[in-house]
């Protein structure tokens, strides 16, 4: 956690210090800025600005979205092989044409664009993306939500009864504790109206006093055999199933039950099992759990490209923007980040079956609330990419690797991201390699 | 007139089939010795004592180091406790009741000798080693449609680790076999790194990282793409033992450079066929010709380029392909290996002794994979308890001073799930009904409860899910609840309360409750008076399946 909040020194973080207005005209002026230390305490400082988020919405189009048919549209270039755009409440920002309700709600949402990643295979970016790195065969990172979990561990302990991550119609690769352990594990449901697995005992009433008096009499015996020091932790679950004991009788479950939303304002996120997951995602956070994230798979689309992606926006778009409208009418887009994007994006030329292939070398996200300033556009993708081009960062402008979008979402959390963190055996590990994106906070 | 002459037919057929059925699952379960007695025990034994004479050199180890440490190990565990242990780490699953009484009747001395050589000859116990080797050779998932097919894979390792063959012989085959993955199938081993995307094209990067990972125990992978620059990756001569580089990668990718997907399934191509790649500092592609990144003078000249790096890994003067066998031998057998992570176990540094003396052996006796388990569960070590009178430090662990808790493997929980509450032994010599029901009980558990996946010998903690699914799910209460199943049966045709709470505890926990448990027990049924007995006994088995006990091995 990010303790520096907290402390009124008068240092980089201080009211007190430089004047940040006067400090950028200053350096702005030297045209050094970024070569001083002061170019940090003007970070800090624009990072700062807003009360922590507490908890993070991510909409996970799993198989890459088509950045040219999603947010960053070219209309009237060679690369949009004729998809249009749409403008938006905010000034800055077009989006692609499918995205009617969406637009409604983009003062409250930016766009960074020109995202760079090394991933271009399906399973290895959905893990860079999600966990901040590439795949390490010596080692699996935790994901965002991960390690959210973990830094608010134990102010969460006693107010959330129900897993505080959570992964609503997973995907290829739900959230994953990694190095942080499995009970750091995206708790993973389908479509929210079913029923949750599980959950309900098989006896009731005495008898299941019964079993638990019994169980207990059993583990006390193993355990007494197995003494540990006192300042270790007792690794046989036995917090999982104090943990689980207490989410089945727990009254935070109906959250997850969209089925006693009345039908006009669940339906208003589309009648589908994401938009239910959106609406579900809306009622967990307020329940107080840090992080869903909601698949919409159905994006790779490397054949008919724009029929196929039309299909999925007309799913995303009424779910999205219905969850961006209701948190802001509950005033719950402050204290929640809602990012939507893929693992990477796709190619700007058209293959020979109508499809766009794999490109991570410059595609987008939207991002949301938790602080961060609506209606702005980051990064810039050109309209006249060059095939044989090798150098295709050269072609971006105010590009940010996918790391900085990591650092971004910490910072928003009051998360440390330079912060290391120990793997089991010791190795030290920074929560994020990259840096916070300036132009959201500023 | 038809479609009821159609119904009636299948009317028939289905009454045939439960019939059939159930006379098979009645000879199964009358038939007079279910537990035949191993035939190899008797030669065996006759050779037990070279077994003993390797196994103790390894107790000198642990010795000389716990005496170093200042640390008493624990005390030897009781036979039964052995027996399980062996049983969840060689079959992945538990004793059976008639399993346990028939070894009940061999002299105590004999029992652990017995009970190997039983499993050995045990195809649950080949089935089961073959899926830990075969995920580390071509991983969980289903792979390339059509030119891949895993289960000839797993099958093929099983009918090799059933008869023993050297595995040296084995690893030749999988890296260097021709032919189709449906006959031959250990080409499989190739055909998985087939990419649709590309025609069907083998990738000689694929295999080269997954040959060094899974036959030698080396995690070059990070040299595909750079120098090493955390000297984390040493190669290189034995007295020459220098930092990884990215070429060491790409020479031995090399070697798979010229074999290919063909009609007549994985061949190697007759034609001069350079591999290329572009090196970080290069700005093009370049040839790069196969190379071994240490031990070059153990490289033969002839064959194919497969043939040559079969033969060099293979080689006995090659010690990492052995001492990569037995690290994973001993993590089937302890639940985690010598070295961790499994497949990464450095070159030119020195190593620990027990992993050097179980490699040595394991050259010199041909690569003899029986031989080597019944080594390590000669060991002191695995026979020890898991309990402890006083605290057990991390210093306890680390020198395998207890024999080490460890999480059951989902597989592992199923199967002992499925053989607590079943009253025959559920092995091949099962009826198949049984089996069959049992496979696919035990694949919908593990779909909930998720796969550990390739990584399954790392350790991992519990998440709510698998916690649920332990107090919840329906496959526990359908096994309690099931009236031809164990728990209703002992409940029923138990002579008294107090065999009732043995048989259920030999069933679960393969040993006999304690008395503090069986007064437990006792004064659950006398205030349960009113109540039906086999409640009682249903509760208990509840409480067994959701106990540490149970989830964990030890």
């Amino acid at each position: 956690m990010n303790q520096e909040n907290s402390q009124p020194t008068v240092g980089c973080g201080s009211p007190y210090h430089l004047n940040r207005r006067s400090v950028l005209r200053l350096a702005g002026l030297s045209g050094l800025s970024w070569l001083t230390p002061l170019a940090t305490c003007l970070a800090r400082e624009a990072e700062k600005k807003h009360a922590p988020a507490k908890s993070v919405i991510l909409l996970w189009l799993e198989g890459a979205p088509s950045q040219l048919e999603t947010f960053d549209p070219h209309p009237g270039s060679e690369i949009a092989y004729g998809s249009l755009a749409r403008k938006t409440k905010s000034p800055l920002i077009k989006l692609g044409d499918g995205f009617e309700q969406l637009a409604e709600q983009m003062d409250a949402v930016s766009v960074v664009r020109a995202l760079t990643s090394d991933e271009g295979d399906h399973e290895r970016a959905i893990y860079n993306i999600k966990s901040g790195f590439r795949p390490d065969p010596t080692l699996v990172h935790p994901s965002i939500g991960s390690v959210i979990c973990h830094q608010f561990e134990a102010a969460d302990s006693k107010l959330v009864d129900i897993p505080r991550h959570v992964s609503i119609l997973p995907g290829g690769q739900p959230g994953r504790g990694g190095y942080l352990g499995d009970q750091y594990d995206a708790y993973k449901i389908g479509d929210p109206v079913q029923s949750l697995p599980d959950l309900k005992a098989n006896v009731e009433g005495q008898r299941q006093k019964n079993r638990l008096s019994d169980l207990e009499v059993l583990n006390s015996r193993f355990f007494a055999g197995r003494k540990r020091p006192s300042n270790t932790q007792n690794p046989f679950g036995i917090s999982n199933l104090d943990a689980s004991l207490r989410m089945m009788s727990s009254e935070q479950l109906d959250a997850f039950d969209v089925s006693k939303v009345p039908s006009a304002d669940r339906l208003k996120y589309g009648d589908t099992p994401f938009g239910r997951g959106c609406l579900a995602a809306l009622r967990l956070i307020q329940a107080g759990v840090r992080c869903v994230e909601v698949t919409l798979g159905g994006w790779d689309t490397h054949v008919d490209n724009h029929k196929l992606q039309a299909g999925q926006i007309k799913i995303l778009d009424p779910a999205f923007a219905s969850l961006i409208a209701d948190l802001r009418a509950r005033n719950l887009l402050e204290s929640t980040l809602v990012l939507c994007g893929g693992e990477f994006g796709r190619t700007p030329w058209l293959n020979l079956v109508g499809g766009r292939d794999h490109w991570p070398q410059g595609f987008a996200v939207a991002i949301a609330g938790g602080g961060i300033q609506g209606g702005r556009v980051v990064g810039e993708t050109t309209s006249t990419p060059k095939p044989e081009a090798k150098d295709r960062k050269a072609e971006l402008k105010n590009s940010h690797p996918i790391q900085d979008l990591h650092a971004t979402i910490f910072n928003l959390l009051g998360i440390n991201y330079e912060e290391e963190l120990q793997t089991p055996i010791g190795r030290p590990m920074k929560i994020s390699q990259g840096k916070p994106i300036q132009e959201l906070f500023t | 007139m038809n479609l009821v002459n159609s119904r009636q037919k299948k009317s028939w057929l289905l009454t045939g089939t439960i019939l059939v059925g159930s006379a098979m699952v009645l000879a199964g379960i009358l038939a007079k010795d279910r537990v035949p007695k191993p035939r190899s025990f008797e030669s065996l034994k006759a050779d037990q004592a070279t077994v003993n004479k390797v196994a103790q050199e390894v107790d000198v180890v642990f010795a000389e180091r716990w005496k170093g440490a200042g640390i008493t190990p624990a005390r030897p565990a009781e036979n039964l406790t052995v027996i399980r242990r062996l049983s969840q780490g060689l079959t992945a699953t538990i004793p059976s009741i008639e399993e346990i009484r028939q070894l009940e009747k061999v002299s105590s001395e004999n029992q652990v000798e017995w009970w190997i050589a039983r499993l050995l000859e045990d195809r649950r116990m080949s089935d089961h080693l073959a899926e830990r080797f075969a995920r580390a050779y071509v991983g969980v998932e289903d792979g390339p449609f059509i030119v891949f097919r895993r289960h000839r894979f797993v099958s093929w390792l099983s009918d090799q680790f059933i008869v023993n063959r050297p595995y040296d012989e084995i690893a030749h085959e999988i890296v260097a076999s021709t032919g189709l993955w449906t006959d031959t199938p250990e080409t499989n081993f190739v055909s998985v790194t087939s990419d649709p995307n590309k025609d069907g094209a083998l990738d000689p990067i694929k295999l080269a990282a997954k040959t060094s990972r899974s036959l030698l125990a080396m995690r070059i992978d990070c040299l595909e793409c750079h120098d090493d620059f955390l000297g984390t990756i040493q190669l290189g001569e034995p007295d020459d033992v220098r930092g990884g580089e990215q070429i060491d990668f790409h020479h031995l990718a090399a070697f798979f450079g010229q074999v290919q997907n063909s009609l007549a399934g994985i061949q190697d191509s007759k034609q001069d066929k350079p591999y290329e790649f572009r090196l970080l500092e290069d700005t093009e592609p370049s040839k790069i010709p196969p190379a071994v990144p240490y031990l070059e003078k153990l490289l033969p000249a002839e064959g194919t380029l497969r043939e040559r790096l079969a033969k060099w890994i293979t080689h006995p003067e090659n010690k990492p392909f052995a001492r990569a066998t037995v690290n994973r031998l001993w993590a089937v057998m302890f639940g985690k290996p010598i070295i961790e992570p499994i497949d990464d176990i450095p070159w030119g540094q020195e190593l620990p002794r027990e992993l050097e003396i179980l490699a040595d052996d394991f050259i010199a006796n041909n690569f003899d994979i029986h031989r080597t388990i019944r080594i390590i569960a000669a060991t002191k070590s695995f026979k020890l308890e898991s309990q402890y009178e006083g605290e057990v430090t991390v210093d306890h662990e680390k020198l395998l001073a207890v024999f080490p808790i460890i999480r059951l493997r989902p597989e592992q929980m199923a199967q002992a799930l499925l053989q607590a509450t079943s009253l025959v032994t559920i092995d091949y010599s099962a009826g198949i009904l049984n089996r069959l029901e049992s496979f696919g009980r035990q694949n919908d558990f593990i779909q909930r409860f998720g796969d550990f996946g390739k990584d399954e010998f790392t350790a991992r903690g519990e998440t709510v899910t698998q916690r649920l699914l332990l107090l919840n799910g329906d496959l526990i209460r359908e096994r309690i609840n099931g009236n031809l199943l164990a728990p209703n049966k002992i409940a029923a045709v138990s002579p008294d309360e107090k065999k009732m709470a043995e048989v259920a505890f030999l069933a679960c926990f393969t040993r006999y409750p304690t008395s503090e448990e069986l007064n437990h027990f006792l004064t659950r049924i006398g205030e349960s008076e009113s109540k039906p007995k086999n409640e009682i006994v249903l509760d208990l088995f509840w409480a067994m399946f959701n106990s540490a006990e149970f989830g964990w091995s030890h």
